[in-house]
């Protein structure tokens, strides 16, 4: 799949603002006055900020409130009300921190609820599509649930939490990252499938239908190379997991958390790229690409 | 509404004959030509006679060359457009309700008024039949020529998908899979029509025909050894006269060839 950044950094701050509004309605931190707003602040800029970058990738944005009527059948519905549901109690938590110096336990669980379920919805719209066996896979939604957790404990300031989260995300990683591997040859879809020619023999794409691109080439068929997507991974377990675990073992102050964090948000859009890029999608297969793998 | 209906009065579509189909991308040019001035927005290109050309296209004309285990590789061609599935996963994706199945014949249709041009059903479409207009920014699709298969101001052979009246070849054909008399159950029958990609769900009405198999020959006797026997020993009539003639001029006697 194409790695557009519109939908890269999309996923990667609104998981890490989400997670962050998921411990603030805990009450992890409870924090009132400033410092609560300042930390809701952050976490309302990463939430809302990814769902703004979401909206650059429509093609006509102006009809965008027409998304919130298939919740019956679409993610993409569902989360677009979980994630409005999620902001709008969170809206009001974050009030009764700020300037009411009170926390509403009850309405800060349902507002956490919401944003892993935001989060969950997200991951969902990936996880449906039987059409990039890489994504159609239950690791998935873990994948970015521990992401939005590991991320959000993280900048909620929970050092034990993060941890323990963030060497959690890494093995989900691992493990997404392994069985995604095989993924395509475990579908069965081949290009054989594809064209029901199996039969005859090995088929082989002899001539695409043009010359140029097309919108199905510009989206779906990317190619990345092994070698280039090892060194992509190791950077991205480095950034992500490794740097921000060292550095929470030492004595805590704000420099190296902030040290943490950037790392952290440097090695998940990375992962993030790796997730779209490394994707194929069944269509490349009519295009000639991803033999190797079926 | 995006949810699927249960159940579907008829189920047009077409049957796709990979034996018959010559390659010649007539049935990719009348489908631009017609659904880029009929029903939605036009088929837009971009740069269409610069260095770097693209555009939208409903109907795509593929080549595979499927190498048996024994023998020549065979060349297919293969023209590819929506598949109007039973189970369509482009139709329950759909945010806004813009994809949708109709019940009365099954043809899966894209409101583009309702389209916000997300492309999540073109990412859940296995076969590559959705692409995205780069003009109008909207999703487009084989409508099965809607516009045309109803309407009654088009003399009746003109009923029918523009792909399938233009066919030289007459490699597709247009039907009801859901009476079993029609052409294309009864064509779908006779000679195995196939799924695309069964594995991946999605119960495709149109079907494909796979090629018929190659005949074998004997190989025990030489193909050309017909060709490489002489036509004849002595040249006749007119060629035998301008033979003679040409070798009196050289004092030469004529012979055979």
């Amino acid at each position: 799949m194409h790695p557009a950044p519109s939908v890269i950094f999309f996923t990667s701050l609104s998981g890490l603002g989400f997670g962050l509004l998921f411990f603030l309605g805990l009450g992890y931190p409870g924090s009132t006055g400033w410092v609560a707003f300042v930390f809701f602040a952050l976490a309302y800029l990463l939430a809302v900020g990814g769902l703004l970058a979401s909206t650059f990738h429509l093609g006509h944005p102006e009809r965008a409130l027409k998304a919130f009527t298939q919740w019956r059948s679409s993610w993409l519905s569902r989360e677009a009300w979980c994630a409005v549901l999620a902001l709008v109690i969170m809206g009001v938590v974050g009030l009764g921190r700020v300037f009411f110096d009170t926390h509403w336990t009850a309405l800060g669980w349902l507002g956490a609820a919401f944003c892993a379920a935001t989060v969950l919805t997200t991951s969902m719209i990936y996880t449906q599509l039987k059409t990039v066996p890489r994504w159609n896979t239950a690791l998935t939604p873990m994948l970015f649930l521990s992401f939005a957790a590991a991320g959000g404990a993280l900048l909620a300031g929970q050092i034990e939490t993060a941890r323990v989260l963030l060497a959690l995300a890494a093995a989900i990683q691992l493990a997404w990252w392994i069985t995604g591997e095989t993924a395509l040859r475990r579908s069965g879809t081949s290009l054989a499938s594809a064209t029901g020619l199996g039969h005859i023999g090995s088929p082989r794409a002899f001539e695409p239908p043009h010359t140029g691109t097309n919108y199905l080439t510009r989206e779906m068929v990317f190619v990345v190379g092994r070698s280039h997507a090892k060194l992509l991974r190791l950077v991205a377990v480095l950034l992500a997991f490794a740097v921000p675990i060292f550095v929470l073992t030492l004595p805590f102050n704000h420099m190296l958390a902030a040290v943490a964090v950037l790392s952290h948000v440097a090695g998940v859009l990375v992962s993030r790229w790796l997730f779209f890029a490394e994707a194929e999608h069944v269509v490349g297969l009519y295009y000639g690409a991803h033999a190797s793998r079926t | 509404m995006t949810v699927l209906p249960d159940h579907t009065e008829k189920k047009l579509g077409l049957v796709i004959d990979l034996d018959t189909c010559v390659g010649c991308h007539a049935c990719v040019i009348s489908c631009k030509g017609w659904n880029t001035e009929n029903y939605g927005a036009p088929l837009s290109d971009q740069d269409p006679y610069g260095a770097d050309p693209t555009g939208t296209f409903l109907n795509r004309v593929h080549s595979f060359e499927v190498q048996p285990e024994m023998g020549l590789p065979q060349l297919i061609h293969f023209p590819k457009s929506c598949l109007h599935c039973e189970d369509a996963p482009c139709v329950t994706v759909c945010p806004t309700g813009a994809s949708y199945k109709r019940t009365e014949d099954g043809i899966v249709l894209v409101n583009e008024t309702d389209c916000i041009g997300c492309g999540l059903c073109a990412w859940a479409c296995p076969y590559g039949a959705r692409e995205m207009d780069g003009e109008e920014k909207v999703m487009k699709k084989c409508t099965l020529c809607v516009d045309r298969i109803y309407n009654e101001n088009l003399p009746e052979e003109d009923r029918e998908p523009a792909c399938v009246r233009t066919c030289p070849a007459g490699a597709r054909h247009f039907g009801d899979f859901a009476d079993p008399d029609s052409n294309v159950s009864k064509l779908t029958a006779e000679r195995g029509g196939m799924d695309l990609m069964p594995e991946q769900g999605t119960k495709p009405v149109n079907k494909y025909l796979p090629p018929r198999p190659k005949d074998t020959l004997d190989t025990d006797i030489d193909i050309l050894a017909p060709l490489l026997a002489p036509v004849a020993e002595e040249p006749q009539g007119f060629l035998g006269w301008i033979d003679r003639a040409l070798g009196k001029l050289d004092g030469k006697k004529t012979g055979g060839a």
